[in-house]
């Protein structure tokens, strides 16, 4: 386990690696830097002191080194708009992105377990034939289209839930069932399409065979064998969140690293958007690990 | 006690809707078991046989089944008129079950003593209680070291001991009957015997009736009291067993018994002095630690089938593998026509695989599903360009298809619309297409049912006259090695234990472990086998 | 030969008159590919058909509010804020997004599917390199990826297709390499391997056709979510630029008329959500039409009860 745990945090570390290489020459190739880190308006002068400063005229692969050598130092520079070390402005925003994911994803989790189970159990009946139309709208919507009818009929003209904030509890309500509508829809179908084949196991037989009811047939015995393929759409979808819900978190003003990333892209503020992008990979990639890690506690025949 | 049976099915009829219409599952099947007794439903694949044990555990999904009439009278009350609780409470308490393939019908992410006791706690027995007697269950039916083995997991056992814990699950409130789908049809016959025997004992403890569905009269031949032959949905026959196989009356019964292996004479050695085809020398394979095949020697002539018979881990299709290059061995040399099979280079192998063809166990999974059988015939002409023009191709197929007695007006269709010995045959065309001198067949006929057995290994008998082809029969099954091999190559754990002519090793076998293959397989007589079993007895007081 | 081996066996149908007789028994999946046919021939025609319309500026019909029947049938779903027709704005603007969307899926299912297939039945040193690659990619989300690729270049249709191409590709290379692999274990790709079949026409002839219908039917999938990304994308305004339009712009564009005139991004977002969800049951369909143990769901009437 602990190895397994080794080579999984060396081959995140070679991913990161890879990302980095990547961000730092996309940056560079994209012709003089300075257009991404200072106005556009900005004049001469003050981009030469910049490439002075910054180092920017040493050749690129002294560059990339210096570049590398900041990143282990977890040292990203001083966001040029904000007047603090851009890792202090990605991290505040991280706590509240984290947050609103954590939410969402319990709810849809548990939501997506029950209701994909049950509509599992009677394939073709009403209430199956309810969720499924239901997950599949879900999973058709774009959120941004939701997101701004939901704030036209529940804040505008109902004016039941603020329109964009963090301060109350009432400010969580419409960010986070924009933001539960997709996985829902997606998770659902796919407990639903693993049950299935589950609820058809032979192992299903057998407890049917032993006089087992119906509850523990469903929740005990076909639902953990289930979850395998379901926690990988459960990691997809919860890194997607991590990510920043970008546009949610921009429609309803939502302090999030989604919302940081975007502003930092518009005011051209290039330290925030390279530093959100490291700490949101570091996060995902520690998601990646739990969810490994789950797989061997649920199925006793994976050990790494 | 009540006056009628234990368990009596009067006129069951079961349909299944399918996309072609309903199709009649049974039709008016009535039997009856008592307490103590062995009642055996014989039938092949599609018989319907487990169809009747399906209804009474409540088992049919409806739709797309669906009870016609009759009913199913368990100590007098009809259980389909039961309600759903009624007959989940005598599930697993009153009557049991045990399944074919014990993997899977084991949940493999939770521990084996959690699906016994589970039978125990759904039937209100507390949580301790159900633990002590799961240990002693699995003490019981013969599980070493099941003071710790009550915590693992089912891929961590052997598929003896998981039919073992199968029957300890299904045993755990001693139920009045168990129901045994062909409880032994993927084991070893040695793993066989002893499960077999176990279920004996534990009927003798118990005094419970035991229902025994089966393809294999050896399997009848050894426990069952009673027999009910189905086919096609009806039971054509009824009796004790003994009798059924002594005067079998409906035709098919007596088609069936004539199928049966291993009562026909043994074929003579095909002499000394002739040069072998293939000349196996000290062929091994190694994965990693394991030594899968350990220095293979072994002949075979023109002409000749020699057959290679083990228990699965025995290294024999390993052997197969690597004869044919799919995996390379990691020693020892193989001369085809004084040529090294082991060191030849690609463009000479390419040559040799118009010599040596390969038919395989299950003919469903050998063949290509979306290649129709004229491309999969043919494609040995694609493959080896120089056969054959391909105006001539045609013509080629329909001669090949003729030759092994299909249709060859039917090439243009898919394997699935085909049953599977017809596949099997389509398998055997696709071989002779390159016009091979020895084919490798593993298992070739195992995945078949008995009637269909014979007319295979008939065909390959034939094709053998005919075309003086040498076989390389790879089986597990002795009785159907007795009655097709010349001489036969005995393998266990990786290696050669026993080789020589079939007469040889069926009536002087040298080593035990050949020894004791040959007493674990079946007999079809019921009184040959009850003769064995005396011997047995009398071996064991001894 | 006797017994079961002399059972008749019926004729097949035609392989393209089952489907379409599979299709006409499940409605729903009938109504969203005549739905998809629909989008598909606007994508075509549309530009060419109302191009003068769509651009055409009316100011006395300034956000025209919809079902308005005493006028022309293309004012139906309302004007913009120009006056333009929104009918026939969301007709061109489908031709973008269906050829962004269509782009990237074929790209990243051709590339996908080759090197998934490379990874599958080669040595395990350039299995392994593909994979980490995979990786990569997939470690990183897909939109945030574009957003950062698409602010750093320029964005044009040809870079959006590429960006979504890529972020794509992790998907069928999966797939694709976890079908070979489980494929070339099978007995019939062994039985070509004793005939002699060389490696080309075992990957081509024995392995892709088995694999195809799988990648077919998750591309239907991806089809919806690229899509949805792009129309993300579009909707952050760093997507397509004006005045190139797509379904993701205009429900941008309408925003800022959100109270006044709701029309402006809601028939847009009824487009977008109409053909992904065309897209999910068409693919469910095949999903189910495709799997020999399902099909019988939809070979059988249902019967009344």
């Amino acid at each position: 386990m602990l190895s397994f745990l080794g080579k999984r945090a060396v081959a995140s570390a070679i991913s990161l690696i890879g990302l980095v290489i990547l961000v730092f020459f996309l940056s560079r190739l994209t012709g003089d830097p300075t257009n991404l880190y200072l106005p556009v308006d900005a004049s001469l002068e003050s981009r030469e002191r910049f490439r002075e400063i910054n180092g920017l005229n040493d050749p690129l692969i002294v560059q990339f080194f210096r570049y590398a050598g900041d990143l282990i130092r977890f040292d990203f520079g001083m966001s040029v708009r904000r007047g603090e070390p851009a890792l202090d402005a990605v991290l505040r925003a991280f706590q509240w992105t984290l947050w609103l994911a954590l939410i969402t994803m319990t709810l849809v989790t548990v939501a997506a377990i029950v209701v994909g189970s049950l509509a599992a159990f009677r394939v073709g009946g009403i209430f199956d034939r309810i969720a499924t139309f239901f997950s599949l709208i879900g999973a058709s919507a774009p959120d941004f289209w939701i997101a701004i009818v939901a704030i036209v009929v529940f804040s505008v003209s109902l004016g039941w839930v603020p329109t964009s904030g963090t301060g109350t509890v009432w400010h969580w309500i419409l960010p986070v069932s924009v933001l539960f509508i997709r996985p829902f829809g997606l998770i659902l179908q796919v407990v639903r399409g693993s049950m299935i084949s589950t609820l058809s196991s032979a192992y299903v037989k057998t407890a049917r065979a032993k006089g087992v009811r119906n509850r523990p047939i469903i929740f005990v015995h076909a639902l953990r064998n289930a979850m395998l393929p379901v926690i990988t759409v459960i990691g997809d979808q919860a890194a997607g969140l991590l990510n920043g819900a970008v546009i949610v978190e921009t429609i309803f003003g939502f302090p999030g690293v989604g919302k940081l990333m975007i502003d930092s892209i518009l005011q051209r503020d290039f330290t925030v958007v390279l530093a959100a992008i490291f700490v949101t990979a570091v996060a995902i990639f520690l998601m990646n690990i739990l969810i490994d890690i789950f797989y061997a506690v649920l199925d006793p025949r994976i050990r790494y | 006690m009540m006056a009628g049976h234990l368990l009596e099915v009067r006129g069951l009829s079961v349909d299944f809707h399918t996309a072609q219409g309903a199709v009649h599952a049974v039709r008016n099947v009535s039997w009856h078991l008592d307490r103590g007794e062995t009642l055996a439903i014989l039938g092949e694949s599609g018989s319907g046989k487990s169809v009747s044990a399906s209804a009474i555990m409540n088992l049919i999904d409806c739709p797309p089944g669906d009870i016609d009439s009759g009913e199913v009278l368990f100590e007098g009350r009809d259980v389909l008129k039961m309600s759903d609780e009624q007959r989940r409470q005598l599930n697993g308490k009153r009557i049991a079950m045990i399944f074919q393939d014990p993997l899977s019908h084991l949940n493999p992410v939770y521990t084996v003593g959690f699906q016994i006791m589970e039978t125990m706690t759904t039937h209100g027995v507390s949580k301790a209680d159900a633990r002590a007697r799961t240990l002693e269950l699995m003490e019981r039916v013969g599980i070493p070291d099941f003071g710790t083995k009550i915590d693992a997991y089912p891929h961590q056992f052997s598929g003896g001991q998981r039919q073992r814990l199968m029957i300890a699950m299904a045993l755990a409130l001693k139920p009045d009957i168990l129901i045994a789908d062909e409880p032994t049809t993927a084991l070893d016959v040695t793993v066989q015997a002893q499960i077999l025997a176990l279920l004996e004992e534990l009927q003798k403890e118990t005094g419970m009736g035991l229902l025994l569905i089966t393809h294999d009269l050896g399997v009848v031949a050894e426990v069952a009291d009673r027999v009910v032959v189905m086919n096609s949905g009806e039971i054509v026959e009824t009796g004790s067993a003994a009798e059924v196989y002594r005067n079998p009356h409906h035709p098919y019964t007596k088609k069936l018994i004539s199928a049966v292996p291993g009562t026909g004479g043994m074929a003579a050695s095909l002499g000394t002095g002739i040069r072998p085809l293939l000349d196996v020398q000290g062929i091994s394979k190694r994965f990693g630690d394991f030594l899968a095949l350990d220095e293979a020697t072994f002949t075979v002539l023109p002409g000749e089938t020699v057959a290679i018979v083990g228990e699965s881990g025995s290294g024999k299709s390993t052997l197969a593998k690597a004869l044919l290059r799919l995996i390379e061995p990691t020693s020892g040399a193989a001369f085809y026509d004084s040529r090294d099979l082991v060191t030849m280079p690609p463009k000479e192998l390419f040559e040799l695989r118009r010599d040596i063809q390969m038919v395989f166990q299950d003919p469903t999974q050998s063949l290509n599903p979306r290649m129709s059988v004229y491309q999969i015939v043919s494609e040995a002409f694609a493959i080896h360009r120089d056969i054959l023009p391909k105006d001539r191709w045609q013509g080629r197929v329909r001669e090949l298809l003729e030759q092994v007695g299909l249709d060859a007006s039917h090439m243009r269709r898919y394997p699935h619309q085909f049953s599977g010995g017809q596949r099997q045959r389509i398998a055997i065309a696709r071989a002779l297409a390159l016009e091979p001198k020895l084919i490798i067949c593993d298992e070739a006929v195992s995945a078949l049912d008995v009637s269909i057995q014979a007319q295979v290994i008939r065909l390959l008998r034939g094709l053998q006259e005919r075309l003086h082809l040498s076989y390389l029969f790879i089986a597990h099954d002795l009785p159907l090695v007795r009655d097709f091999a010349h001489r036969v190559v005995v393998m266990q754990a990786g290696r050669i234990v026993e080789q020589g002519p079939v007469r040889q090793i069926f009536e002087a076998p040298q080593a035990d472990y050949t020894r004791s293959l040959i007493a674990a397989s079946l007999h079809p007589d019921p009184e040959v086998q009850a003769e064995r079993r005396a011997v047995r007895e009398l071996r064991r007081e001894a | 030969m006797s017994l079961s081996d002399t059972v008749a066996i019926p004729a097949p149908p035609h392989p393209v008159m089952q489907v379409l007789r599979m299709l006409w028994r499940d409605k729903v999946a009938l109504a969203a590919s005549v739905f998809l046919v629909f989008i598909v021939f606007c994508a075509i025609f549309g530009p060419a058909l109302f191009e003068d319309i769509a651009t055409k500026q009316n100011l006395r019909g300034r956000n025209a509010a919809p079902f308005d029947f005493s006028k022309d049938w293309i004012f139906w779903l309302g004007g913009d804020a120009l006056g333009r027709p929104l009918l026939a704005r969301i007709i061109v603007a489908a031709q973008n997004t269906i050829m962004v969307a269509a782009g990237a899926v074929v790209c990243s299912l051709l590339i996908g599917t080759t090197l998934g297939l490379i990874a599958g039945y080669t040595s395990t040193r350039v299995s392994q390199v593909i994979m980490r690659l995979a990786d990569v990619i997939m470690s990183f989300p897909s939109l945030l990826l574009a957003v950062i690729v698409l602010y750093m270049l320029a964005p044009s249709v040809t870079n959006l297709i590429i960006v979504l191409a890529i972020t794509r590709i992790p998907v069928y290379l999966r797939t694709s390499r976890a079908e070979v692999l489980e494929v070339r274990e099978r007995m019939f790709v062994q039985a070509a391997q004793v005939m002699g079949a060389s490696t080309g026409r075992i990957v081509f002839r024995h392995i892709l056709p088995i694999v195809f219908p799988t990648l077919v039917t998750i591309a239907t999938l991806d089809f919806a979510f690229v899509m949805l990304a792009e129309s993300s994308l579009s909707f952050l305004g760093i997507g397509i630029q004006p005045p190139e339009i797509t379904w993701g712009m205009m429900v941008a564009q309408g925003r800022p008329y959100l109270t006044t005139a709701w029309w402006l991004s809601f028939w847009p977002g009824m487009a977008i959500i109409l053909t992904t969800l065309s897209l999910n049951l068409l693919s469910n369909w095949m999903r189910t039409a495709l799997d020999p143990v399902q099909r019988w769901r939809l070979e059988t009437t249902p019967r009344k009860k």
